[in-house]
């Protein structure tokens, strides 16, 4: 296992941050830490990269325990904070020879890892970090996180607040990166990027919904989802929470996600009671459930 | 290939070189900060010329040109002859003659005189026929210690003017008081704020740059990343605090040739003990610069800290302005707790003094002590985590 959770609990105070948290990460695996903010994504992470204490429970990264063996594994992994954290005030360059530098490489030593992403970040080299975009951020604190060629790689919230061109782009890399046999854990809120990862762990109040992969999860989805459209999407929502056979309601782009609660639906029922509400424009089609469905689902 | 990697790493030549290149990488990176930072940059260089010079010509205690005001009921020969040495004198100028009593009052609310001069009517024939005059010396008290200082000139001045009539008459008794001041002859308070002032830019700079750099450090992140690598906590602590010991002793250096050869101040002692000196008081400071940021989790907050907790003390408690001794005795006690107190008595010793060793033995002492238990409580509370 490259990592490993067993029934980690943390707590701030009162404040009971993380309950329980058991999983596994193969190595050369993609793991996502899906859920939204405050979910305890962070101090998960903050946990494995033997920044925090565990209150109970047990962890270990690359075969070390995360309290006893901390060196050995701040020796080995990379980690990018959820936070931008790299010296802004250096330009890209320096940034990246410093951690090349604490590190113990250069930049030549591994260049071929962090290539394919810094020869787009390269054209700025000379710019300071606090100037680039929020894209070119993420790219250059991914590479830094790179520079020594890490057996495990930890990213918190790395497309937080960067553009959905760089986000797809960045996980681009991600794939590529795993095929140079690296261990990823990444957390995101955007359930989208979800479907991207090899695992992932549904994560809401500290504790784990599920953990599967994308396609088993959505496919444990129980319900049959309905993609419905009408022209007024505010009165839609209104109308269809007033309904008494809805399961669920949930708004996607420019459709609303509806289960119902019985099992034999027929489709007319809901067209003519939307119909009698005044709606016009109405459109009823199965969809395919996807992540996000499938979180509600649980978080219910 | 494995084999070839782990033999790498175990060959103690690699990993010193290893060890030299990321400490180099480590302390480029802080200059880098500091260089790069104008407010720093100022704070470093601006701070330590802008001070010694505000001291140096503006805060002083000395009196110069200072004026007075006469009322001179008598206008004879002897009033006179005062008169014109007072206002000979560099430090007095007459700045108004006045006429009536009331006048004083009046010429004193005004604020443009500090003394008036009241000389009473008939003054040179009470002087030869009754052997007394008399004087009166008003002054503008609002400031006591110009005041005080206004009214000795004046008695000086006149002591010698009555001097020089008696030396032709014969005295049969007479205390000639023959007063010396050594160490600081003319009484020039830059001498006595050279010393201040430098122990001040040298907590300053120390304390108060360390721990706002490692606390941004922590305040940006990136102490978490530097935290989540090889560096250990100490080798970062150590490659904060050397530039700043290297700025620092620029810093006492410049201080010091600002005083030898702007204000004249001679330094009487060795000034290689000079250096040794302010290098074990940087240490002290940086010490307890890095105790403040691991207390502080902000960088304002370890601003505050500095500030108060040390700039205060230092301008108060140590000497540096108000006397020790003439402190109440609670507070004598609690400025034996502050660094500079000692710093202060070292240097003022070494530089108007002129001693050795000899005489400083006890206080480097007390320095080196409190240096070692500020280190060592620092390690204590360093955080290897983040809680």
């Amino acid at each position: 296992m490259s990592i490993s959770l067993n029934n980690i609990s943390k707590s701030y105070k009162k404040l009971k941050a993380v309950q329980d948290i058991s999983f596994d990460v193969n190595p050369g695996e993609l793991f996502g830490l899906i859920g939204p903010d405050g979910a305890g994504k962070t101090t998960i992470f903050r946990i494995l990269t033997t920044l925090l204490i565990p209150g109970e429970g047990t962890a270990t990264v690359a075969g070390f325990d995360v309290v006893e063996d901390y060196k050995e594994i701040r020796n080995s992994v990379g980690y990018m904070p959820g936070r931008f954290s790299l010296y802004q005030d250096l330009t890209v360059e320096e940034n990246l020879t410093f951690f090349a530098t604490i590190f113990g490489t250069t930049i030549e030593e591994n260049h071929d890892l962090i290539e394919d992403i810094y020869v787009q970040i390269e054209p700025f080299k000379n710019r300071r970090a606090g100037k680039l975009s929020g894209g070119m951020k993420q790219k250059l604190a991914l590479c830094c996180a790179l520079i020594h060629k890490p057996k495990v790689l930890f990213l918190d919230e790395p497309t937080t607040g960067v553009d959905p061109v760089s986000r797809k782009e960045f996980w681009e890399m991600l794939k590529r990166l795993q095929k140079k046999n690296i261990t990823i854990l990444v957390s995101t809120p955007y359930m989208d990027e979800a479907a991207l990862c090899d695992r992932i762990a549904l994560i809401q109040n500290g504790e784990i919904l599920e953990i599967d992969t994308p396609e088993a999860i959505v496919n444990k989805f129980p319900k049959t989802i309905y993609n419905v459209g009408a022209d007024n999407m505010y009165k839609l929502i209104q109308s269809l929470q007033k309904y008494k056979y809805l399961y669920s309601v949930f708004p996607f782009g420019e459709f609303v996600h509806y289960t119902d609660k019985r099992d034999s639906f027929e489709v007319a029922d809901l067209r003519s009671y939307l119909e009698k509400e005044g709606l016009v424009n109405i459109s009823i089609e199965v969809a395919q459930p996807n992540i996000e469905d499938a979180f509600m689902e649980l978080a219910r | 290939m494995q084999l070839k990697i782990n033999d790498e790493i175990s060959s103690p030549l690699w990993e010193l070189e290893w060890k030299m290149k990321r400490f180099i990488g480590f302390i480029k990176k802080e200059f880098y900060h500091i260089f790069r930072d104008r407010r720093s940059l100022f704070i470093l260089f601006g701070m330590p010329i802008a001070q010694i010079l505000l001291f140096g010509f503006a805060i002083t205690n000395e009196i110069n040109n200072v004026n007075i005001a006469i009322l001179d009921h008598s206008k004879d020969a002897s009033t006179g002859e005062i008169i014109n040495k007072i206002s000979a004198s560099k430090y007095f100028t007459v700045k108004q003659i006045l006429t009536r009593e009331t006048d004083i009052e009046t010429a004193f609310k005004k604020g443009k005189i500090k003394a008036v001069l009241n000389f009473e009517k008939d003054f040179s024939r009470n002087l030869i026929a009754e052997k007394r005059a008399t004087i009166q010396i008003i002054t503008d008290a609002t400031d006591p210690n110009t005041a005080n200082s206004i009214t000795n000139y004046i008695n000086a001045i006149l002591q010698n003017y009555q001097q020089e009539k008696n030396r032709t008459i014969a005295v049969e008794y007479q205390i000639v008081p023959q007063t010396r001041m050594v160490y600081n002859p003319e009484l020039k308070s830059v001498f006595m704020f050279v010393p201040g002032v430098m122990t001040i830019i040298l907590m300053l700079v120390s304390a108060m740059m360390t721990s706002i750099s490692i606390t941004r450090e922590k305040e940006l992140g990136t102490m978490e990343i530097l935290l989540v690598s090889p560096l250990k906590p100490f080798q970062v602590i150590i490659g904060k605090v050397v530039p700043y010991i290297f700025l620092s002793i620029i810093n006492a250096s410049v201080i010091v040739l600002l005083s030898i050869f702007i204000f004249k101040m001679p330094v009487q002692g060795s000034l290689f003990l000079l250096g040794l000196e302010s290098v074990l008081f940087i240490i002290t400071s940086l010490a307890l610069g890095i105790l403040i940021s691991t207390i502080a989790e902000t960088q304002q907050a370890a601003m505050m800290i500095s500030l108060m907790g040390l700039m205060l003390p230092v301008i108060l408690l140590s000497g540096f302005i108000f006397p020790v001794a003439s402190m109440p005795v609670p507070l004598q006690i609690i400025s034996n707790i502050i660094p500079a107190k000692w710093f202060i008595i070292i240097i003022k010793g070494i530089m108007l003094k002129g001693v050795g060793m000899a005489y400083v033995w006890k206080e480097t002492l007390i320095l080196i002590g409190m240096t070692i238990f500020f280190i060592g409580l620092s390690i204590k509370k360093y955080k290897i985590r983040l809680e």
